[in-house]
């Protein structure tokens, strides 16, 4: 499969580095200039929506409102943040169909999931 | 193990629960090897004579600039100006977390700053905030020498056993704070062969008993821990995180937080999430603040005194 991750927001280019195999490239391009976004909020250590279903080759953002630093991570260790300060942001691109559990690496009582979808005529899925 | 396992645990033996939320610095007096929280840090410090006292400051979140507290550095500096304001001299201070609010080196670099005016031996366990760095090794490398795995360790003073542990790496999804196997069989080890009549001291930075589950406040696989400390007369747990004082008395066990030095957080299922709390700011020093733990020959628990940095 291939998946992209997008840092968005100068601030956490800084710190934590993610070391899966996912993770390909981060890039500087806005994920959001060449595939569907969608995007979750985290306010008052929840996220918004919990659970979020879009289509495969969607872009998804984090947006930490939180006056707490939050970092993603994926349960399948698919996807995982640096760290997010306040308005920091992160943006993964799901390619490949499926559900995908995930928390926050500080505070593990958070979680949420992203449910992939096949794009149109799917056959991405199983 | 459930909260409910221990509650009953608590019912039989006619435990004391209770949960105090006032003060700022904890004075902790071990005396006899069991730990008593006494009410001002100047009134413990008086009547400790002989024995050992030392001091808990916790979550100073050094590079924290929101709203609950513009300058987390500047209550830090008050809170080891009151420290070398003290009468006499404690033995050392203990740290339990969150140093830094973001693992930055200069945050690490100002808390240090600050902390070492204080001239004390100073023995640190980090928090989740002390790990963000992408390598997970500017803790380790400052706070870490001579540690095992990522920073537990023990030491004795006064004939009193100090375990330093780890609850805030490797978590796991939906889970609360975790001490892993690892360092489980690494206290197995350390505790086993001593006296049970000595006085253990644990401290950790997420609570070791579970205050509120809901928002993570508590240690998974703490009730092991727990079972290894059991035969011994006298246990102090020490812990921060939660940002206010809360007591609670199981058995030979005195579980106590401490307060941040930083910004408070509000009483469980109080707020909508554990978040920094706002409050007036005439107010924040009151609900700021250090510990003093004092620990006296004879006496089996120690005196803790919360005491906050004004008010």
């Amino acid at each position: 499969m291939s998946l992209r991750n997008t840092f968005a927001g100068a601030a956490i280019a800084a710190a934590v580095g993610a070391t899966t195999a996912a993770v390909l490239a981060a890039v500087v391009l806005p994920g959001w200039a060449q595939s569907p976004a969608s995007a979750v909020s985290i306010d008052n250590f929840t996220f918004n929506p919990q659970k979020l279903t879009v289509k495969a080759g969607t872009t998804v953002t984090w947006t930490n409102k939180d006056d707490i630093p939050h970092a993603i991570a994926a349960v399948g260790k698919e996807f995982k943040s640096k760290v997010l300060d306040t308005d920091n942001s992160f943006s993964f691109t799901f390619t490949t169909a499926g559900s995908y559990n995930y928390f926050c690496s500080l505070h593990p009582h958070m979680t949420g999931t992203i449910v992939v979808e096949p794009a149109t005529g799917g056959d991405a899925g199983h | 193990m459930s909260e409910d396992d221990r509650q009953h645990g608590l019912d039989r033996r006619k435990v004391l629960e209770c949960m105090t939320w006032v003060g700022t610095g904890v004075l902790w007096t071990i005396s006899g090897g069991v730990p008593r929280s006494l009410g001002l840090i100047d009134q413990a410090l008086a009547a400790e004579t002989r024995g050992l006292t030392f001091l808990q400051i916790s979550d100073s979140h050094v590079g924290f600039d929101k709203p609950a507290n513009p300058n987390a550095l500047g209550t830090l500096e008050e809170a080891v100006g009151r420290i070398n304001a003290m009468p006499a001299k404690p033995a050392f201070m203990i740290h339990t977390g969150d140093i830094s609010h973001l693992s930055k080196p200069s945050e690490f670099d100002d808390a240090d700053r600050i902390i070492s005016q204080t001239r004390l031996d100073m023995h640190y366990v980090p928090g989740e905030h002390d790990f963000l760095d992408e390598e997970q090794k500017l803790y380790r490398e400052r706070y870490g020498r001579g540690t095992q795995g990522a920073g537990w360790y023990s030491f004795d003073a006064n004939g009193v056993h100090f375990i330093g542990l780890v609850n805030v790496v490797n978590l796991k999804a939906g889970g609360l704070g975790n001490l892993g196997d690892a360092q489980l069989e690494w206290l197995e080890n350390d505790l086993k062969g001593r006296s049970a009549s000595t006085p253990i001291v644990v401290f950790a930075h997420i609570p070791l008993w579970t205050v509120y589950p809901q928002w993570g406040w508590g240690t998974e696989d703490s009730a092991r821990a727990l079972e290894y400390l059991k035969r011994f007369g006298s246990v102090t747990v020490l812990n921060g995180h939660i940002h206010q004082v809360m007591q609670k008395i199981e058995g030979n066990v005195t579980f106590h937080t401490a307060r941040s030095t930083a910004f408070p957080q509000p009483a469980p299922g109080t707020a909508p999430s554990p978040g920094p709390m706002k409050v007036p700011d005439d107010k924040l020093r009151s609900v700021l603040g250090i510990a003093t733990v004092t620990f006296k020959q004879g006496e089996a628990r120690l005196a803790i005194v919360d005491t906050p940095l004004a008010g």
